[in-house]
C-alpha cells in the first residue's frame, strides 16, 4: 500500500452585506479543515477553524485561503491547537495560508498555537497581501514539542505585502535536520515557544509606534509601511501568549 | 577574479567600520547566552545560517547585476529590527566610502547617490566586489565570513576570551561557510531569473530581540 497524504483547501470570502454587517458568501471547509460561522459582533463576521481530523500528518497538504473584500470585517480563530504529527506517508507536510485584504477591509487572524510534535516534519507558509488601507491583526505561535519532548522539524515563512510592497519576509527553521545553531544563543537558546504578532493600521503611516522591548525576550518593531511586528520567544506557549496579548493591548 | 583583491576586501583591517559592531555578540554575552568558546561556536553557527546566509545571498545577487534598489528593499523586509536596519545602513555607508577610494566605479557612485544615508551593507558589498573584479562566490564568502568573524573578535574583547580559542571556532566553521556560500550563490542565480522573493529569509528571533535590547542601553562597547 502506498500511503499518500491528505489534500485539503478551505476557503473564506468576507463581503460587506450592505446593512452594516459582513456576509460570508464563501465558507468552504474541506476534509480535515472544517469552518464554522459563530455569532457576529457588530459589523464583524466570526469564523472558527475546527480540526475535523488530527493533523497535518506527514505528507498532508493543507491550505486555507481568506479574502476580505473592501469594507468587510472578519475575525478568524481556531477551536484548538494545530498539531503537526508524524505520519505513515513519507516526506514533509505543508500548511499554506493565503490572506488577501482589500482597501477598507479588516482581518483579525488569531488561531491557536501550532505544536510541532517529535518526529513530525511540517513546512508552513503564510502569505498576506494587503491593500494600502487594509487593517490586520495576525498572530502566529509555534510550540516546539509537547511537554518534555523533542520538537519535530518545522519551517515557517511569513510574508507580508502592503500595496504590492514586501515589508516583511522571514522564515524560521527549527528542530532536527534544521540548519545548525537553531537552538543556540543566536536563534532560540532553548526557548520552546516562539511567536509573532503583526499589526497593520493605516494610521501607523502618520504615527508609527516606537520600537520597544516587551520584557527580556520580546520586542516590538515598526516595519517599513504602516505595520509593526512583535517577535517573542518564551519557555512555553502560555508565557508566549501572555507576552503577545500584552503587546496587542499596548497598541490600544 | 583576482584572489589578491579578495584578500584586500575580506581583510578585517579593511577600513569599513566593521570592528565597531559585535554582530549581536554583546547583547548575547550580557544576557548570559554566550559565556565561552563553545557557546560562541553555537552563536556563530546560528548567525551564519540566518543573517549570514541572507547577507551572502544579497551580496551575490548584487554581483550578478540584480537591481540594488530592489535588493535593498528585500534586505529591509528581512530585517524587522530597526536597530539592525540602522546598523546595516551605517555599515553600508562606511564600506561605500572606503570602496569608492579603493575601487572607484560608476555603479558605486550611482548607489551612493540613490542612498545618501547608506544602502544595506551586503548590497554595497556586492557592488564593491563587482568594482574589484570579483565574482558572486567571492562576495558570498566575504559576507558569510563577516557574519561570524565579527562576533568572534568582539567576544575576545567582551569576555577576554583567548584569541586562539575564538579563531579555532572560526576554523571549525569553515566547512559550513563553504556550504552557506554555495547556497547563497545558488539563491542569487534564482533571483536573477525569478526575482528577489527567491532570496533566503532565514531569521534568528534572538538576534532581532537582542539588537533592540542593545540599542536601548546607555553604555555599550559596540554599536550593534
Amino acid at each position: 500500500m502506498i500511503a499518500t497524504g491528505v489534500r485539503a483547501t478551505a476557503r473564506i470570502v468576507a463581503r460587506e452585506d450592505g446593512r452594516g454587517g459582513t456576509a460570508l458568501p464563501v465558507l468552504e471547509g474541506d476534509g480535515p479543515l472544517a469552518l464554522r460561522r459563530t455569532r457576529a459582533t457588530g459589523s464583524e463576521a466570526r469564523v472558527m477553524l475546527v480540526g475535523a481530523m488530527s493533523g497535518p500528518l506527514g505528507g498532508d497538504h493543507f491550505a486555507v485561503e481568506a479574502d476580505v473584500e473592501s469594507g468587510a470585517r472578519l475575525r478568524v480563530g481556531s477551536a484548538a491547537a494545530t498539531i503537526a504529527l508524524p505520519g505513515q506517508a513519507k516526506g514533509e507536510s505543508r500548511y499554506d495560508v493565503r490572506i488577501d485584504v482589500a482597501d477598507g477591509g479588516e482581518l483579525h487572524w488569531l488561531p491557536e498555537q501550532l505544536i510541532s510534535v517529535c518526529g513530525s516534519d511540517l513546512r508552513v507558509t503564510t502569505r498576506i497581501d494587503l491593500a494600502g488601507s487594509a487593517r490586520l491583526v495576525l498572530r502566529e505561535e509555534q510550540v516546539l514539542g509537547r511537554v518534555g519532548e523533542e520538537p519535530g522539524r518545522l519551517t515557517s515563512r511569513l510574508t507580508l505585502r502592503i500595496a504590492g510592497r514586501t515589508v516583511l519576509d522571514q522564515e524560521l527553521a527549527c528542530g532536527p535536520g534544521a540548519p545548525g545553531g537553531w537552538d543556540g544563543p543566536a536563534v532560540l537558546a532553548g526557548h520552546r515557544a516562539v511567536g509573532q504578532l503583526v499589526v497593520v493600521r493605516p494610521e501607523f503611516t502618520r504615527e508609527p509606534p516606537a520600537a520597544r522591548m516587551l520584557g527580556e525576550c520580546a520586542a516590538l518593531a515598526p516595519l517599513g509601511g504602516p505595520a509593526v511586528l512583535v517577535t517573542a520567544v518564551a519557555a512555553d506557549g502560555l508565557r508566549l501568549r501572555r507576552v503577545l496579548d500584552e503587546a496587542l493591548a499596548s497598541l490600544g | 577574479m583576482s584572489r589578491g583583491a579578495l584578500l584586500v576586501l575580506a581583510d578585517g583591517r579593511f577600513p569599513a567600520g566593521g570592528h565597531a559592531h559585535s554582530g549581536g555578540a554583546e547583547a548575547a554575552v550580557k544576557a548570559g547566552r554566550v559565556t565561552g568558546a563553545a557557546s560562541l561556536g553555537d552563536f556563530c553557527r546560528g548567525r551564519l545560517y540566518t543573517a549570514g546566509l541572507v547577507s551572502a545571498s544579497l551580496a551575490a545577487a548584487a554581483v550578478l547585476g540584480v537591481d540594488p534598489v530592489e535588493l535593498d528593499a528585500a534586505a529591509d523586509a528581512r530585517t524587522p529590527s530597526p536597530a539592525l536596519r540602522v546598523a546595516g545602513r551605517k555599515l553600508g555607508r562606511q564600506l561605500m566610502r572606503a570602496a569608492r577610494a579603493t575601487w572607484p566605479s560608476g555603479e558605486l557612485d550611482a548607489l551612493a547617490r540613490e542612498f545618501p544615508k547608506g544602502a544595506h551593507q551586503p548590497v554595497v558589498l556586492g557592488l564593491v566586489a563587482r568594482a574589484a573584479g570579483l565574482g558572486a562566490e567571492d562576495a558570498a564568502y566575504c559576507a558569510a565570513y563577516e557574519s561570524v568573524s565579527g562576533p568572534a573578535s568582539a567576544t575576545v574583547r567582551l569576555l577576554s576570551l583567548d584569541p586562539f580559542d575564538a579563531t579555532a571556532v572560526l576554523a571549525r566553521l569553515a566547512p559550513e561557510l563553504d556550504l552557506v556560500a554555495d547556497r547563497a550563490v545558488e539563491a542569487a542565480r534564482r533571483v536573477v531569473e525569478l526575482g528577489v522573493d527567491e532570496l533566503p529569509c532565514a531569521s534568528a528571533p534572538l538576534l532581532e530581540i537582542g539588537a533592540e535590547a542593545h540599542a536601548g542601553w546607555a553604555v555599550r562597547l559596540f554599536a550593534s
